[in-house]
């Protein structure tokens, strides 16, 4: 299978003020297979949010190549640049709408921008979608006036208008309580049922989270492990993936290594 | 490891060469954005109607009190050598070449440029600009050039308000308050004020109208990659105010240079 998104040999460092360096990808190899669902999982400040940064050139690699339909990322500039972003829809971790415009004008601004489509097709569109994510009726409000759940169903909204082929979603339920992480999980699973997108979540909602997934990346001190599926963690011989599992599943799903 | 003394200077230089770079090519971009389509003329509406009309007020109030005050200050210092006379020109010459451009900057930096700043650095922490990026729309064009074109256009015009009502403000204390001859007050000004006295006070509203958005836009957007600036809410109220301060000397020292050298 083509993977949509490929990294190879991608080293991401910072320098901090007191001299020392942290390496947040350290030589990394790995591929998001077209059509699929990766979870990248990893504790705090274990550089998944710079991943996706990565991906969307939003931040430098120090060195390899991030290939996206086999053109590199890392090495694209201006209209280059530009299109290769135009196949991301990006849900951000606080939704990242626009205080000053409303939910309508929010959902409507990547086809007033991006699409020469007249306002009336605009407003059948952005009005289809804010029905499809439950949102009719809260056209006229601020995101300062919606609950977090709601933001993130517009910043949802927002990123699906222009039918993106990959979808990231950082950290898509931080915040929010045990039943509406349930319902924005249940609309993960609809939208990528109807719209068949490649999405990439990153997320510390373990186990929860590898219902949805196709395939799992486990990011620990710059390197990553990659399971063809959430099953296969639990079989991981390394030690460091057995703590993990240990850590944030407890003891429970490691039972199989007391029937060895 | 804590670094030495040589280092840790290295360091500062290296950091402060970058911010300055970082800074040009702000600029750069900024004033590109003027020539990209599509043009954001209601955005451009909308910052003029903010920092243009909205500062109004505080131009209105800061300009009449200074006028009085150069009117009470110029009768007394004028008539300890019997030169009343010459108000109408002493208020009319300080206020167009040098208070009415620098109090009407620093005033619109403690109004317009601290908002725009903080606006900017709340829409980088929130990740705003990142989602701006990722749709693909420049957020130059989008929202920083209209910022530019809208402190261009506005910081010039109320520099004139502030003219025109500083002399009003030196009028009512001079003429009105302690009795000097209107006649002479209005003929003094006109016969010292010339063009180039007015050119340079408009050249200096250029100059500070750029230095304000640049500085306070720029420091906003960088919010993140500012030394010493912290996270969060915090970051963006400490680069809030390092950007008042800094557009508020660089007014003040640009006002040096530009007397020096145009006068």
């Amino acid at each position: 299978m083509t993977p949509a998104i490929e990294f190879k040999s991608v080293t991401k460092t910072f320098s901090k003020r007191d001299g020392t360096v942290q390496s947040v990808l350290d030589d990394v190899d790995f591929s998001i297979p077209a059509g699929k669902t990766t979870v990248i999982a990893g504790g705090s400040g274990q550089g998944k949010s710079v991943t996706l940064k990565l991906v969307l050139g939003l931040m430098q690699a120090d060195s390899g190549q991030i290939l996206i339909d086999g053109k590199d990322v890392t090495r694209a500039r201006g209209r280059v640049l530009e299109e290769l972003r135009m196949q991301f829809g990006v849900l951000f971790q606080g939704a990242a709408l626009f205080d000053s415009l409303t939910v309508f004008e929010n959902v409507a601004l990547p086809l007033r921008e991006r699409t020469r489509k007249t306002e009336a097709q605009i407003k059948e569109m952005v009005g289809y979608s804010l029905e499809q994510f439950e949102l009719a009726g809260h056209e006229e409000k601020y995101p300062a006036q919606l609950s977090g759940g709601m933001q993130k169903r517009v910043g949802l909204a927002r990123a699906m208008q222009l039918e993106p082929a990959i979808m990231l979603f950082d950290e898509p339920t931080t915040g929010l309580d045990p039943v509406m992480t349930q319902e924005i999980y249940h609309l993960f699973a609809r939208t990528q049922a109807n719209f068949g997108f490649t999405s990439v979540i990153v997320s510390h909602d373990i186990p929860k989270i590898f219902n949805l997934a196709d395939q799992v990346i486990i990011l620990d001190n710059g390197k990553m492990d990659v399971f063809g599926s959430p099953e296969a963690i639990q079989w991981s011989e390394k030690p460091h993936i057995q703590e993990f599992v240990k850590t944030t599943m407890g003891d429970i799903y490691q039972s199989h290594l007391v029937e060895k | 490891m804590e670094k030495n003394f040589l280092a840790r200077l290295g360091d500062s230089g290296l950091y402060i060469l970058t911010d300055l770079g970082r800074m040009a090519i702000f600029l750069l971009k900024a004033l590109r954005g003027v020539f990209r389509r599509p043009f954001r003329l209601k955005e451009l509406l909308r910052q003029i109607h903010f920092t243009g009309v909205g500062s109004l007020a505080v131009i209105f109030f800061t300009a009449i009190s200074t006028g009085m005050v150069l009117g009470l200050q110029g009768y007394y210092s004028l008539s300890k050598f019997g030169a009343e006379g010459m108000l109408g020109s002493a208020v009319s010459l300080t206020l167009v070449m040098e208070l009415g451009p620098v109090l009407t900057a620093l005033m619109v930096t403690g109004r317009a440029g601290s908002a725009m700043c903080a606006e900017l650095g709340i829409m980088r922490i929130s990740e705003q600009i990142d989602a701006l990026d990722c749709m693909a729309i420049d957020p130059f064009r989008y929202f920083i050039t209209p910022k530019f074109l809208a402190m261009l256009v506005s910081v010039p015009l109320l520099t004139a308000v502030f003219d025109v009502v500083g002399i009003t403000g030196g009028y009512i204390a001079g003429v009105g308050l302690m009795g000097v001859n209107p006649g002479s007050y209005f003929a003094g000004m006109q016969n010292s004020v010339t063009n180039h006295d007015i050119w340079l006070g408009i050249v200096k509203s250029f100059v500070f109208a750029l230095l304000i958005v640049w500085i306070c836009t720029g420091r906003g957007y960088f919010v993140q990659m500012i030394r010493g600036a912290g996270f969060g809410a915090e970051s963006v109220s400490r680069v809030t105010t390092q950007a008042v301060v800094l557009s508020s000397i660089s007014i003040l020292v640009f006002d040096y240079l530009i007397t020096a050298v145009l006068l």
